[in-house]
């Protein structure tokens, strides 16, 4: 990935809650059209970094624009451009899957065809069914489903492939894939280094709210072994998740 | 090429969302319509006869003369001739009969009969009722050719509306289901949105938190007044519950619903803002509900309570809306004759909804 256009720009960020120091001076920048990945352990300040910048959250200091807006000022505006998935969200209750984006259309004021949303995380079967009937990997693929509606430049996914199944996580990977290809910036959480390896252009480490490594997958790797590491177990060809994945085939799984 | 953002739009959207997801929720369904109809049916049903007086007749009366005759004629009495004397004894005790008649032919001539009456103090208002009746059949029996020395009584009625017990229990109804519609539903959707972060996903879209509340408050009346009028179409055209001026009527009540379900809905903000978790909302809930369902005069005038408990009932919103809808129906006032018990809803809503204000949480 070329050093293109800076389209979120986060400087000296810091959160405090009460006495408790969540974020301390984080400073990153996000290119347009790039996956760019926040890891780091629980409790690291990787969620609340991302609520900042999705204006769902008050920051205490520092600075932050998407794409030219200011979080302070510009918070509707931003709105506007940004998709989001929350890490546990729900649904409005007792909705089937289309009258759910009929409501979210209605609240980014746009107009969409709700199966054309559907089809595009693959869920046209699902249309009539409520959201609590879903499976994980199905409940994560609405999920983005609603972050599409609004045509967005960015969106922000927080570990949309905790708690999936190999195959799942594999379909939703192909699917951040092809919405990165449609021209969108992806934010992304994960606890996954597989997962980052394969997706992110580039990734920020996140420890005690602070960055404490930022680059590509491929260059943070080539500095460890650099550096003198090695791991302890010839590396084979393949590792126990592509057994599962030639046994289990890699289709989708309705579950 | 961002064309303007339409918070009416994304208002209209959640109403549209909220309404459709009420209609499918069977709690608000059985509160809003089935738990106030099923009341209305039973008082329904059991109000259309009024007040009877059960008398038995003594075995050994003399059943052949002017007064069992008269007394068989009147439709507020029920005789009974057939039973024996140790079940009537029983019965008189428990209250079951409100009297014992024997009617003796006199063997000396004058009078011809003797009545012989035995009240029971199981029921001395139906006995004092039956007191006068007898007393005024005596005088007519007795004086059937005799011309009055003092006065004669003549009397006629009004032809006045008749108030059957659905024109009470009917707008008692309709306020309870206000009430539960309000108070149990706004604290429940609030609190679940809340809680399973469906407000926080919408707090990442444009929509303004006052078109939250808006659209949610949008379906609910709309779902409330929906209800009402259902309710008061049943009563009318089943059990004949009294809409003086018609369709003005109707209206005029539907107002007075709305002003009703919206102070109620502040109740349900408080709650859903106090409440710390999901089985902690219905006995929050039912401290605000149940006492005024029981002292707000929803089924019986709070002018048959006890003095000390009147001024609580006189304190509680539901009393003015019952009361007013009562006023609006069955007396045809207007909106401005019941404006002291619309002032009084509307102070209740002020301090309910700076309440709410205060304790309203969205995360």
């Amino acid at each position: 990935m070329k050093n293109s256009n800076v389209i979120i720009s986060v400087k000296n960020l810091v959160k405090n809650y009460d006495d408790f120091k969540a974020v301390q001076g984080l400073s990153f920048d996000v290119y347009e059209n790039e996956i760019f990945g926040l890891l780091g352990p629980n409790g690291a300040g990787k969620t609340t970094t991302l609520e900042i910048i999705e204006t769902l959250r008050q920051k205490t200091a520092g600075e932050v624009t998407v794409d030219g807006f200011s979080i302070d000022h510009d918070s509707s505006a931003i709105k506007r451009i940004i998709g989001v998935q929350l890490q546990a969200a729900g649904y409005y209750p007792n909705l089937n899957l289309v009258e759910l984006l009929e409501l979210f259309s209605g609240l980014y004021g746009v107009e969409v065809n709700p199966m054309q949303m559907l089809e595009k995380v693959n869920l046209q079967d699902k249309a009539k069914a409520k959201y609590k009937a879903l499976s994980g990997g199905q409940k994560q693929r609405f999920s983005i489903a609603t972050t599409l509606i609004n045509s967005p430049k960015i969106i922000f996914l927080d570990e949309p492939t905790t708690g999936l199944d190999p195959q799942a996580r594999r379909n939703l990977w192909d699917l951040i894939t092809e919405i990165r290809s449609n021209g969108t910036t992806i934010v992304i959480t994960t606890h996954y280094m597989d997962e980052a390896e394969q997706l992110c252009d580039r990734v920020a480490f996140v420890e005690r709210g602070q960055i404490i490594a930022l680059d590509t997958p491929d260059k943070l790797i080539d500095n460890l072994i650099a550096s003198g590491f090695e791991r302890k177990k010839e590396v084979k060809k393949a590792n126990l998740e592509d057994v599962f994945i030639n046994l289990t085939g890699k289709e989708w799984r309705e579950d | 090429m961002q064309s303007p953002y339409s918070h009416t739009k994304a208002t209209l959207a959640l109403a549209k969302a909220s309404f459709r997801s009420i209609m499918r929720s069977p709690s608000a369904v059985v509160f809003t319509l089935a738990f106030p109809l099923i009341f209305i049916l039973v008082f329904g049903f059991l109000g259309g006869g009024g007040t009877k007086l059960d008398i038995a007749i003594a075995p050994q009366s003399d059943l052949q003369n002017p007064i069992i005759t008269s007394l068989e004629k009147m439709p507020i009495i029920r005789l009974t001739k057939n039973d024996n004397l140790s079940n009537i004894n029983k019965s008189l005790v428990k209250g079951n009969y409100d009297a014992l008649i024997t009617v003796e032919k006199n063997k000396n001539g004058v009078p011809a009969y003797f009545t012989i009456v035995k009240y029971t103090s199981a029921s001395l208002d139906k006995g004092n009722i039956l007191k006068s009746i007898l007393n005024e059949l005596s005088y007519k029996l007795n004086t059937q050719n005799i011309k009055p020395t003092v006065t004669e009584i003549k009397s006629s009625t009004v032809n006045g509306r008749l108030y059957r017990t659905i024109d009470f229990i009917l707008p008692g109804q309709l306020g309870f289901s206000l009430l539960s519609t309000g108070v149990f539903g706004t604290a429940f959707v609030f609190f679940s949105l809340r809680q399973n972060l469906v407000i926080k996903r919408f707090f990442a879209t444009p929509v303004k938190r006052s078109s939250i509340v808006l659209g949610e408050g949008i379906a609910r009346i709309g779902f409330a007044l929906l209800g009402a009028l259902f309710i008061i179409l049943i009563g009318h055209f089943c059990f004949n519950f009294t809409l003086v001026n018609g369709f003005t009527t109707v209206v005029n009540m539907l107002i007075l619903a709305t002003m009703g379900v919206i102070v109620f809905m502040g109740f349900g903000f408080v709650v859903s803002g106090i409440a710390k978790s999901e089985s902690t909302i219905p006995p929050i809930a039912n401290m605000i509900t149940l006492p005024q369902f029981l002292l707000s005069g929803t089924f019986f005038s709070i002018d048959a309570f006890p003095t000390w408990l009147q001024p609580i009932s006189r304190a509680l919103p539901l009393t003015y809306l019952n009361d007013a809808m009562r006023k609006i129906a069955f007396e045809g006032a207007g909106l401005w004759e019941v404006k002291h018990q619309m002032l009084i809803i509307l102070i209740w809503g002020i301090v309910i909804y700076s309440v709410a204000v205060k304790t309203f949480k969205w995360e």
